[in-house]
């Protein structure tokens, strides 16, 4: 038998556990700016993850998804996108939504059980968390499509889980992406759980990656611990699809440091030790490393991120405890531009009776 | 005034919509250079080009889906889902995504989606290609369903489906696609969505029906004529919302209520419908409301879909039936 066709995945790192650069650095990577930047980012999205954790533990916010130890994933993919392009998240890429300006009250806001979180106020177009796993890849090829019909030079980039590949929608719209060339990337974050699954136990691919081989679609693994190759391997994808050189899957192996949500218990599932050899790779303290290393930051600058840090996450709590309270004409209000005759009488109802759920 | 048949007044609809607004993109399975199975879409790729009328993969979650993602970026998509048998993989993105991203956002995003689909049985089709599926989507908040009964109402209708701002689920009766023509003037100009429309007028009872049964409906009501019998016959069209109010003032002139519908009985719209006269006219009623309907079985493979669908006989008894007493 002869060989007519063949495939391989990449992989990149560009910065290691230690910190230390591993082959050619982007001119990104030599900018002090853009470095603490993003920097700065991943300590907030840390930080902020505490503080969440620490608001549902203490009965103000409903269910949470942490993002701990996947900062470098989300902030390099933030980092990555452009303003014009459109993002379809899951639900616990916070690093890549305030980048893109989202807004931490916005994040609360959302998981208080209150829709009105959903309105970002920065990127009007970006989609809303996509709780139906998977559900939110053809909305990317959709938005891509809608790119590719109106010929303008923006990307959409969709989030999915090494769980949710498992999904038919993922690999209906890969396979759509790649069959009409659209300017669409798919991230996968590959955080080696979907709830209690272990990746492994997901499938027999070798990497999550090759799930875009088999649509056509070229994929590469990243070091989603490793900011630098984040971003590089994601600004490189969408300057592809933005010239019309079709999707990218991109895998991110990161791992997920946290609980899925705060009404989890890993400590069911993972096995000893997992977690303690993770934290040795986590994201935050190579990319310190690095920046250290290069003059670029040191302890003063690390106190008064984490002061600034600090007055910006008490200020959003602030923010999301004093807000008005919602309505019950809320949930009728924004089914319909025009709403049926009928709902006006449901409407009536649940005012007069919406104070009883209280009691 | 052209005559025409339903689908070459879907067809008629779609190529104006698409001729007046350049936002308006069509996509499904075979609607290009087929021109959809039903012929729908008949020669619109080759006048309109192949990104606004475009062949998709093979996969109704996909189009659903996409669709959601085109019509949040403002295109206005009308996706065609071959048979309504074949809706199911498309339900989680109508149900979770398309009737609910204007809420979810408060507004921010918005899903001017029309989901074209055949609708019911009697072409003696293979099977999964003629069920009535309507109150799968009739119960999900944030989707209009409108179901047409003939070429100039399927065109009106259509033009209005499309215009709307929010996400129609537009229902075609598959054996009403080539059954007779009308006039169709093709003046760009829709139907109001929203509305039952009365076809008869009548004063002994209130025959409520939509999509290819007005057809078996209207032919009973004609049938008991010779009785002496009058029947008013109502086409719901707008299958959600319903529009109770035509309904409850004819009920408040005939004092009674013969609902017919394809869909199954168990949980079908003629209990919503029942419900509703029974809540705020049951004082109209001079005899309990009836319901004929497709039976609670799996709908038949062809040989046998006659006898499922409701038939003019089984009708005109149920009208007799409500006479009785």
């Amino acid at each position: 038998m002869k060989t007519i066709a063949q495939f391989a995945i990449g992989y990149e790192q560009m910065l290691d556990a230690e910190g230390r650069a591993c082959g050619d650095l982007p001119p990104f990577a030599q900018e002090a700016g853009a470095m603490q930047r993003m920097y700065g980012m991943m300590v907030l999205c840390r930080m902020f993850d505490a503080k969440a954790i620490n608001l549902q533990r203490t009965g103000r916010l409903g269910t949470y998804a942490p993002c701990t130890g996947q900062e470098a994933t989300h902030v390099g993919v933030g980092a990555a996108m452009r303003t014009e392009d459109v993002l379809c998240p899951v639900y616990r890429e916070y690093g890549t939504q305030i980048w893109r300006g989202v807004t931490l009250t916005e994040i609360l806001t959302y998981w208080a059980g209150d829709e009105r979180g959903t309105n970002f106020s920065g990127p009007r177009e970006d989609f809303p968390w996509c709780v139906p796993i998977g559900s939110q890849t053809p909305h990317a090829a959709g938005i891509a499509m809608a790119f590719k019909i109106r010929r303008q030079p923006r990307c959409a980039l969709a989030y999915i889980g090494d769980g949710g590949t498992s999904q038919g929608a993922f690999h209906e719209a890969v396979n759509l992406a790649g069959a009409q060339q659209l300017p669409a990337v798919f991230v996968i974050v590959n955080n080696g759980w979907a709830i209690s699954v272990p990746a492994a136990e997901q499938t027999a691919a070798q990497t999550f990656a090759q799930k875009g081989l088999g649509n056509g679609v070229p994929g590469v693994q990243v070091d989603g611990n490793d900011v630098i190759a984040v971003r590089k391997v994601t600004e490189d994808a969408l300057a592809l699809a933005r010239s019309g050189g079709g999707p990218t899957v991109i895998e991110a192996v990161t791992y997920r440091l946290s609980d899925h949500t705060t009404a989890d218990d890993a400590t069911r599932y993972r096995p000893g030790g997992e977690l303690e050899a993770a934290w040795q790779c986590e994201p935050l303290l190579r990319t310190r490393r690095f920046i250290e290393q290069r003059g670029w930051w040191d302890d003063a600058r690390e106190a008064a991120l984490r002061a600034q840090c600090t007055a910006q996450i008490d200020a959003a709590v602030l923010a999301y405890q004093s807000r008005p309270a919602a309505s019950t004409d809320d949930m009728f209000d924004h089914l319909f531009a025009r709403p049926p005759a009928a709902l006006q009488d449901q409407k009536r109802i649940a005012r007069q009776y919406g104070a009883d759920a209280a009691h | 005034m052209p005559r025409v048949t339903l689908v070459e007044g879907i067809n008629l609809a779609l190529a104006r919509a698409l001729a007046d607004d350049p936002d308006v993109v069509l996509v499904g399975e075979d609607i290009g250079i087929n021109g959809g199975v039903f012929r729908a879409t008949d020669g619109l790729q080759k006048r309109f080009g192949k990104l606004r009328v475009q062949d998709t993969p093979l996969a109704e979650g996909l189009i659903a889906g996409m669709t959601v993602g085109m019509a949040a970026q403002g295109l206005k998509v009308v996706a065609e889902i071959q048979f309504m048998g074949f809706l199911y993989p498309a339900l989680d993105q109508i149900a979770n995504h398309m009737a609910r991203l204007r809420n979810r956002t408060r507004g921010r995003l918005t899903c001017p989606v029309v989901i074209r689909m055949p609708h019911g049985g009697g072409i003696h089709a293979p099977e999964h290609h003629s069920e009535s599926l309507e109150v799968l989507l009739c119960h999900h908040a944030g989707l209009r369903v409108v179901c047409p009964s003939s070429p100039a109402r399927g065109y009106g209708l259509l033009l209005s489906a499309i215009r709307d701002p929010d996400p129609v689920m537009f229902l075609e009766p598959t054996r009403l696609y080539r059954m007779s023509k009308q006039d169709v003037l093709d003046d760009g100009q829709g139907l109001p969505l929203d509305q039952a429309t009365v076809l008869r007028e009548g004063d002994d009872v209130t025959l409520v029906t939509w999509g290819a049964m007005v057809h078996e409906t209207l032919r009973a009501a004609e049938l008991l004529m010779q009785e002496k019998i009058s029947c008013e016959v109502i086409d719901l069209s707008s299958l959600s919302p319903i529009d109770h109010d035509t309904i409850l003032e004819s009920v408040a002139h005939t004092g009674r209520l013969v609902i017919v519908h394809e869909a199954a009985r168990h949980a079908g719209l003629g209990a919503e419908i029942a419900a509703t006269v029974a809540e705020k006219a049951l004082y109209d009623l001079l005899a309990p409301v009836v319901r004929v309907t497709g039976y609670d079985t799996v709908m038949p493979y062809f040989a046998q879909e006659r006898a499922y669908i409701p038939s003019v006989g089984r009708i005109a008894d149920a009208i007799r039936q409500t006479l009785q007493g």
